[in-house]
């Protein structure tokens, strides 16, 4: 248990560590350009009309105070450090004064929901037929299944995304293709919304999964095939060790773990790729908010939603490493 | 070096299919050399043709020829993918081979801050990037920040393999022949992982050019230059797939999925190569 909590320890440091480096990359990329917030607003603003110099003198000296930009960078990284642990990313600009973080609080849900079931069913399934795959090597159909994944591992998330719109949106439209629940429905805790929300989310996260799913499958079957010439595979088979047995937690275990090791750190790309799926899908998420600031000028709520993404990688990540002892046994004794 | 890509071409289908199918898309790209269209100009050739002889992939409605805008398209996307690989590699290298081979506290803090840098997403901070850059941004600028996310696994997977060579006989023999740490890390240390740098190259490249496509697709790179994602942006802006012309965004993501298939089949046929495991089966040992 000592040691447990040690493991926990060093990686609660790791945790914070990512935290920290990864907002500050993000500060310091939207603090060190060229280019200012307060000189776009401005010039956005004169571009359109003709302004009194004294007027825009004025304006400028407010927006800088409104960005926290009126002292030197030192203190604004302390200010913006200091307000990360409150989760306080100052107002948002495109709804003005809406502080940036109640629209990601809205945002939020949708992101995570949509990206955790997507993750679990493409790494269960995945790894499921993968770990079969590589232990009966001579299924045809598990076979085929190892072809298509190597088609199709390495389509780009927006690709898959565009196939899904034109063949249920265009071709056969079964399912909604856009929208996080149908108009008619209220929000709140009924079935009603509920059935909408899972009906609304089948493509979205069906693109997902199709992406993801040949990673894990082809990654699972390299680990089996590895594992089962190893002597103590061998020894089971020889001893009349069930087979489902073997399979499941003699050759699949030990695979599942380095196999978790890159769950986790997938994790960022996999974001990535919930962005842009739901951009295509119009889905109410983080990414669509993300595109929307960003077409907005909307400095606070993209720099929020860079702190908000970091945070959340970082803490599935956190919580993905907590749970290796429970695969491995030879962790807590590290 | 090279009898060994002869070995891989001769015995490896996979090695032999990837290079055949990169090399398609290296012609195509190499074509636009001798383009005779300025891939910036527009309403230059008949709206939305079919493809067909004279225009061989079609036109898109932006009067341009799509056989050349796609050249130029994968010219660039391709020599994006190269410059991320190649500078991602160089720091990949430098971090892997010094903290497998120093060792101690220096391995310890290159791999706590390799962590680190595994852990943060990148897209939303190349949106970031994008946003405060806007017109200013360029294929360089990205390639260097992308590469600055991109060496974290490769870096650890090169430690590991120097960590072996450390306790090498011939490591020792450099060290007690007065070979300086810097010699024995890039002439006895480098030629072992160039088989892993390659591999992963292909990878990084698939991953670099997946997210030049992302950003692009969203509108967030400068949409002058033809690119890949560009490309797609622009069919999507002139709603090309319910005007009708399919062949806009068919070809290019048909291209870009061989390219991809292509250079995951090199990186996977090579990490064979490597694992000396998988090899004897292949040879049926």
């Amino acid at each position: 248990m000592k040691s447990y909590l040690l493991f926990a320890l060093k990686r609660l440091v790791q945790f914070v560590a990512v935290v920290i480096c990864g907002c500050s990359v993000a500060f310091f990329v939207s603090h060190l350009s060229p280019i200012s917030p307060v000189d776009t607003i401005i010039a956005q603003v004169t571009g359109r009309s003709v302004a009194d110099p004294a007027a825009v003198q004025e304006m400028r000296r407010t927006l800088s105070e409104l960005f926290g930009l009126d002292v030197p960078l030192w203190q604004q990284y302390l200010n913006f450090l200091l307000h990360l642990f409150t989760l306080d990313f100052g107002p948002s600009l495109m709804a003005f004064p809406t502080p940036a973080m109640s629209l990601i609080r809205i945002a939020l849900p949708w992101t995570v929901g949509l990206l955790t079931v997507a993750v679990i069913i493409t790494w269960v399934i995945g790894n499921v037929a993968g770990g079969l795959a590589g232990y009966f090597q001579n299924s045809k159909l598990l076979r085929a299944f190892g072809i298509i994944a190597i088609g199709i591992q390495p389509i780009p998330y927006y690709v898959v995304a565009f196939l899904f719109v034109i063949i249920f949106g265009f071709l056969w439209p079964v399912l909604p293709i856009s929208g996080g629940f149908a108009m008619n429905v209220t929000p709140g805790w009924s079935w009603q919304f509920a059935l909408s929300v899972i009906q609304y989310s089948i493509l979205p996260a069906g693109a997902l999964v199709v992406v993801g799913i040949g990673t894990w499958f082809l990654g699972m079957r390299a680990l089996v095939s590895n594992i089962i010439s190893e002597d103590y595979v061998t020894y089971a088979e020889l001893a009349g060790v069930p087979q489902g047995r073997i399979v499941g937690s003699y050759v699949i275990r030990n695979a599942l773990v380095p196999q978790l090791t890159s769950l986790a750190m997938s994790l960022g790309g996999i974001f990535s790729g919930t962005v842009i799926t739901e951009q295509v899908f119009t889905y109410p998420g983080l990414g669509s908010l993300l595109v929307n600031a960003v077409n907005n000028g909307d400095t606070g709520v993209v720099l929020a939603i860079s702190c908000i993404s970091i945070i959340s990688v970082a803490g599935a990540i956190f919580i993905i490493d907590l749970l290796h002892p429970l695969i491995d046994p030879r962790v807590r004794a590290e | 070096m090279f009898s060994v890509f002869r070995d891989l071409i001769r015995y490896n289908a996979e090695f032999a299919i990837g290079l055949v199918l990169v090399g398609l898309v290296v012609i195509l790209a190499a074509l636009s050399f001798v383009s005779p269209v300025d891939p910036t100009a527009v309403y230059r050739a008949p709206l939305d043709q079919p493809p067909s002889l004279q225009y061989l992939f079609g036109t898109n409605s932006r009067g341009q020829d799509m056989f050349w805008q796609l050249a130029f398209a994968f010219r660039n996307t391709l020599s994006f993918g190269v410059m991320v690989a190649i500078f991602s590699r160089i720091v990949a290298i430098l971090v892997g081979l010094v903290a497998g081979y120093v060792g101690g506290w220096v391995d310890r803090v290159l791999m706590f801050i390799n962590d680190i840098f595994v852990a943060i997403p990148i897209f939303p901070i190349l949106i970031l990037f994008y946003f405060v850059m806007r017109a200013n941004s360029n294929a360089v600028l990205l390639a260097l920040l992308m590469a600055g996310f991109g060496w974290p696994y490769d870096a650890r997977l090169i430690r590991s393999v120097a960590l072996g060579l450390r306790f090498r006989e011939f490591s020792r023999q450099a060290v007690f022949a007065g070979m300086s740490p810097v010699k024995i890390m890039f002439h006895e240390h480098l030629p072992y992982v160039m088989p892993i740098i390659f591999a992963t190259a292909m990878a990084n490249m698939i991953w670099a050019i997946g997210l030049e496509v992302t950003l692009a697709v969203l509108g967030f790179t400068n949409l002058n230059i033809p690119t890949v994602g560009t490309t797609l942006y622009w069919a999507n802006n002139h709603s090309s797939l319910v005007v009708g012309t399919w062949w806009w965004i068919a070809l290019p993501v048909a291209i870009v999925v061989i390219m991809f298939v292509g250079l995951f089949l090199l990186a996977v046929s090579l990490n064979e190569y490597i694992d000396p495991r998988s090899r004897l089966r292949r040879m049926g040992a």
